[in-house]
């Protein structure tokens, strides 16, 4: 029952996130909030989990709930975690409002074997009409005013993908959404949200 | 030595007592004839524990937790003592029933070290085949001796395996110990403002503490006991310069700043070497007041197991392989102003549990009062103690409903 309940009230995309994490693997959430994805992770896949996590109140909540949590903040970078020390690094609705990005995806890389991240799609059609407009979108997905944003490095999916070409990523899956709403078709404009998993090897 | 002072003689310890304690605590005595083997292959032939206790222990006897205690404090953890009601635990914010260690829930055991001053045998203690005081010949006891001592205590009280050993700074160490040389006995293990081993300027400081204690005239060698006297001038110092590394920065700023303590007239400065300012004004005082009720043998004993704390030591300087034995739960805690043992530290420590993929919470909190804040009530450190507390106990609770179904 209560796997159930958390199945249904965790995010779309941290859903696709969960079915791509293998059971009794080793887990490592960058950014993860109150701990609801290694929460049920850990209910349904029996995985170990440790989340990094820099507020005081989500750390609170993910010791209420029982998930590890190491905090820190992420733009120090990941120098406490050794090569490999995880199955799968997630990082979820994150990576846009990093300084270092390209940092953040390589480290990923380096300390876990598969990584996962997802983002918001700057190429949704409607940013594209407010733009056409003069003004910035304000989306669902990124509800913030231009002066008022934590999202400094907003992309496309073909923007990332471009990234990960350049960093020799091979991207094993991707999944779109929009509204919680799986996206299947002309995904780089229909989805507001995209996630991606890949490694760092060439296969 | 009937006052135990709170550890640090924090100023805001007396302020969460009105409610929430445990109340009025009696000190239990207990003696042990057994041998202890010492780390330095020494041995203690027998030796008195005190010791207090708070709650019930549990019929399965899976709620017990073990407070372990740093330099200057004892076994008095909570609550208000029998014999002098000024007497507050050291760490009463932290312990007591509805507090982050509910002790409606948990059975919380406070043990005062071997070497201590408060009660257990230590330098000052009567030698049996003497008649007189230990002093100088009272054997140097470690961290891993303290957790073989406490041991023997829980073996007493029946408690085979603790919910929780925990301690900050020194008492950080133990519970760190305790998880590496007996860890079938520890489920968790909460280790808050502490160090995998000193550094080299830790143990400088500890140093001119002790120099300042052994080149005191009344010193004689250790042995001030049989001359009537104190190296009360030596320990004061010694204490003095202890209590700058508990402060931050600017937690001395606010405090005194260069606030005069009685300037001349117009503001003007003596220009002399009485007390000028408000922060000399004030180590003197708690050095002073510290030098009249610790021993200074004790100071020196407890400084060297500090100073000896190095479970690393054993492999190679690898943190991680030292930790394998661990099967507890860590929670460790580290602040961000703390230049004493410094936030890197506590990541030490939490680096080699992740890489051995062992179970780690960390919370690095952003507070102000340097060392000292692991003693003080600050809600976000409070917060996550007793959220992880809870946890535990929901553990109990459902181990219990096992048992029973």
């Amino acid at each position: 029952m209560s796997s159930q309940f958390s199945q249904m009230s965790l995010r779309a995309d941290l859903v696709r996130i969960a079915q791509w994490v293998r059971p009794d693997s080793s887990v490592l959430d960058l950014g993860c909030g109150d701990g609801a994805l290694l929460g049920h992770l850990k209910q349904t896949k029996g995985i170990r989990g440790v989340g990094v996590e820099i507020s005081d109140a989500r750390v609170l909540s993910c010791v209420q709930r029982g998930v590890h949590v190491i905090q820190q903040n992420l733009e120090d970078g990941l120098a406490m975690f050794d090569d490999q020390q995880f199955d799968t690094v997630v990082l979820s609705q994150t990576l846009q409002s990093m300084h270092r990005t390209e940092h953040i995806l390589r480290e990923m890389v380096r300390v876990a074997r598969e990584a996962i991240v997802s983002f918001p799609n700057f190429g949704y059609w409607p940013h594209g009409w407010s733009i056409l407009r003069g003004r910035m979108p304000v989306t669902g997905q990124m509800p913030y005013d231009w002066y008022d944003t934590p999202n400094i490095h907003l992309c496309t999916l073909k923007d990332f993908e471009r990234l990960a070409a350049k960093f020799d990523f091979t991207i094993l899956e991707r999944a779109t959404f929009n509204d919680e709403q799986e996206v299947k078709s002309l995904a780089g404009w229909r989805s507001t949200l995209a996630a991606y998993r890949f490694t760092a090897a060439q296969s | 030595m009937k006052t135990t002072p709170s550890a640090q003689d924090a100023p805001h310890a007396l302020t969460a007592v009105a409610h929430g304690s445990v109340g009025v605590v009696h000190t239990q005595y207990m003696h042990f004839d057994e041998p202890l083997p010492l780390v330095s292959g020494q041995t203690l032939e027998a030796y008195d524990l005190a010791i207090e206790t708070y709650g019930t222990l549990n019929a399965q006897a899976s709620n017990a937790v073990l407070i372990c205690h740093a330099l200057n404090a004892s076994h008095h953890v909570a609550g208000v003592a029998a014999d002098n009601p000024d007497d507050i635990g050291w760490w009463d914010n932290m312990v007591g029933p509805g507090k982050p260690v509910d002790t409606d829930i948990f059975f919380v055991i406070g043990i005062n070290n071997p070497g201590s001053c408060f009660g257990s045998t230590g330098p000052a203690s009567i030698r049996p085949e003497t008649g007189k005081p230990w002093g100088a010949a009272f054997p140097v006891l470690t961290v891993e001796d303290w957790v073989q001592a406490q041991a023997r205590v829980a073996d007493r009280l029946g408690v085979k395996t603790f919910a929780a050993v925990m301690g900050g700074s020194l008492g950080g160490m133990q519970a760190l110990s305790w998880a590496m040389t007996l860890p079938e006995r520890v489920a968790h293990s909460v280790v808050v403002a502490s160090t995998p081993r000193l550094s080299a300027q830790n143990i400088a400081f500890n140093e001119v503490a002790r120099r300042a204690i052994i080149t005191d005239p009344e010193f004689h060698g250790g042995d001030y006991y049989a001359h009537g006297v104190v190296p009360r001038n030596g320990l004061s110092v010694a204490r003095m310069v202890g209590h700058i590394t508990y402060l931050s920065d600017d937690d001395m700023a606010e405090k005194f700043g260069r606030t005069q303590r009685a300037p001349a007239a117009g503001g003007a400065y003596h220009y002399g070497y009485g007390v000028e300012f408000e922060v000399e004004s004030y180590l003197r005082y708690q050095g002073e007041k510290f030098s009249k009720y610790f021993d200074a043998n004790t100071y020196l004993l407890i400084t060297r197991a500090l100073d000896y704390f190095d479970p690393a030591r054993e492999t190679e300087g690898d943190l991680a392989r030292a930790l394998k034995p661990a099967t507890a739960d860590f929670l460790l805690v580290s602040f961000t102003t703390d230049w004493r043992f410094a936030p890197a530290r506590s990541r030490e420590i939490v680096r080699a549990l992740l890489q051995n993929g062992q179970p780690a919470t960390y919370a690095e909190i952003d507070a102000p009062h340097g060392h000292d804040a692991f003693l003080l009530d600050d809600a976000r450190y409070h917060g996550v103690m007793r959220a992880y507390f809870s946890r535990i106990a929901a553990g109990l609770t459902q181990l219990n409903r096992e048992v029973q179904s």
